[in-house]
């Protein structure tokens, strides 16, 4: 299969000079043609990033090489303010790896707590381990498997986690069976009491009602920070009041502030006001027409 | 009527089979194998379906029964929106690999209706052809309307039908077609059959 990996770099660096008109001078440090995606590693300044995509905006992980510590992305930072709701969970799921970034972060946070990763695609794992510094062992597990079928199984055994933490979509392709109330009632499940539910999901387009209406429908209320993600965090137990998220944010900003996450920046997203049409249709396993409700057509 | 019951066998395979993916999603996942379980579960039925449906044309065919191998396609496909949920949650108990959890669940929803839809292409050759010299010209020209009926499927199924209607919706959509098709084609009478 020697041919097979030419070809990869071949277009790696096809793609490198195309987008290098419009990204600045890249480095491309790794290419590889998975089974689902072309990954592409490459180095941007101080910063190494992986995409998926040919498009320069399709930036799915960075980090700073210089320091790896500090969160390259606004979302990841959002989806850390879960902490907020509750500052120790002991058991964290995240579902989608990219980088590795979130996992990077919550093992030096929290150095007790236990973290298991579903991730479906292999490449991924590799490029994230030998490019991003993924660390795996007692505390970290990585399953390659489908998020949603991860998560059936954890069901069946009787496992629980105080953090889930979804991460499964990029711009162009959603995995649309872990966008349906079915899968969200599955979490839902999988949490154990007062356990803290973060998605970080999509702002724009038509999508935008029908996801809302769907986490809604599932777990009432619950809170939507939004910049340029989206990052929904939810209690099924009960909105958490934003005195104890408060309270929490100040506690934990000495540890997280070398992260690059603002407690300063990050409270006043907090916002549980409907913003999307009330009347939109729940996704479900049986209408689920995600990828067509953001693309181009809608 | 024969062309357009090939036309519309090949529509609702294509139509099935797309759903398919969808319906086994949720239990075993998105992933390449479990697409691959499915295609391979629908050739092999498609495959044994040539095979009997060869077999079958050789004793004193009929419109009538090519129009009854559609009313059994639609029965047989009738258990996956009633069954389907039982089906796989059991076969997930029951298959950790979703590989051959896919392999498994696609042969036991789907592996009948689409083998009785791969009879209906060599029975109508058999049904059409008048003359030997003719036989490899009525065969293209069947092919060329089941096949444009897979393509047709296959295109308003995933662009427009799962953003229209829920899976189950257009099952039951696809059932009905293919049973009131399969019923026409039982039910007209002797006289109009020998004109189509």
């Amino acid at each position: 299969m020697r041919w097979l990996d030419g070809t990869a770099v071949a277009i790696g660096v096809a793609v490198a000079w195309l987008a290098g008109g419009s990204a600045g001078a890249e480095t491309i440090v790794h290419t590889e043609r998975s089974l689902y995606r072309q990954i592409l590693v490459y180095d941007d300044g101080e910063l190494r990033c992986m995409r998926f995509t040919r498009q320069a905006s399709g930036r799915q992980s960075c980090i700073e090489r210089a320091h790896p510590q500090r969160i390259v992305f606004d979302y990841v930072k959002s989806m850390l303010a879960s902490l907020y709701v509750d500052p120790a969970p002991r058991s964290i799921l995240i579902v989608g790896l990219g980088g590795g970034t979130l996992v990077d972060v919550l093992t030096r946070v929290l150095p007790d707590a236990r973290i298991d990763v579903a991730e479906i695609d292999p490449a991924v794992v590799r490029v994230a381990t030998r490019y991003f510094g993924l660390a795996t062992g007692p505390q970290v597990r990585v399953a390659e498997e489908d998020g949603r079928v991860f998560v059936k199984r954890a069901l069946r055994a009787g496992r629980t986690y105080d953090l889930v933490m979804l991460d499964a979509f990029d711009h162009e392709y959603i995995p649309e069976h872990l966008l349906t109330q079915e899968f969200l009632q599955e979490v839902r499940r999988v949490l154990a009491p007062g356990g803290v539910l973060v998605a970080n999901t999509f702002s724009g387009s038509r999508l935008y009602d029908h996801e809302s209406a769907t986490y809604a429908a599932v777990f009432g209320r619950f809170y939507n920070l939004r910049s340029r993600n989206r990052v929904i965090i939810v209690r099924p137990d009960g909105l958490p009041p934003l005195d104890g998220i408060r309270a929490n944010a100040e506690r934990l900003q000495p540890v997280l502030a070398p992260f690059g996450v603002d407690a300063k920046a990050l409270l006043p997203q907090f916002d549980a006001t409907p913003d999307w049409r009330l009347d939109a249709r729940v996704l479900t396993d049986r209408y689920s027409p995600s990828n067509l409700l953001n693309g181009p057509g809608s | 009527m024969v062309f357009c019951i090939a036309g519309w066998s090949g529509f609702f395979v294509m139509g099935v089979e797309l759903l398919s993916g969808r319906i086994l999603a949720p239990s075993f996942g998105s992933g390449i194998y479990v697409w691959g379980g499915i295609i391979t579960v629908f050739m092999l039925a498609l495959s044994v379906g040539y095979l009997v449906g060869g077999r079958l044309s050789m004793t004193r065919p009929t419109l009538r029964k090519l129009a009854a191998l559609l009313l059994v396609a639609a029965a047989a496909t009738a258990p996956v929106p009633l069954l389907g949920d039982t089906v796989l949650d059991w076969l997930f108990g029951l298959v950790h690999d979703p590989r051959y959890g896919s392999l498994v669940s696609a042969t036991l929803l789907f592996f009948v209706p689409t083998a009785i839809c791969g009879m209906v292409s060599p029975y109508a050759v058999r049904l059409l052809v008048s003359e030997y010299r003719l036989s490899g010209q009525v065969a293209g020209l069947l092919y060329f309307v089941s096949t444009l009926g897979s393509a047709a499927g296959t295109l308003i199924t995933s662009f427009y039908l799962v953003l229209w209607l829920d899976v189950d919706e257009i099952l039951w959509g696809l059932v009905a077609i293919t049973a009131l098709l399969g019923g026409a084609g039982v039910l007209v009478p002797e006289r109009a059959r020998a004109l189509a």
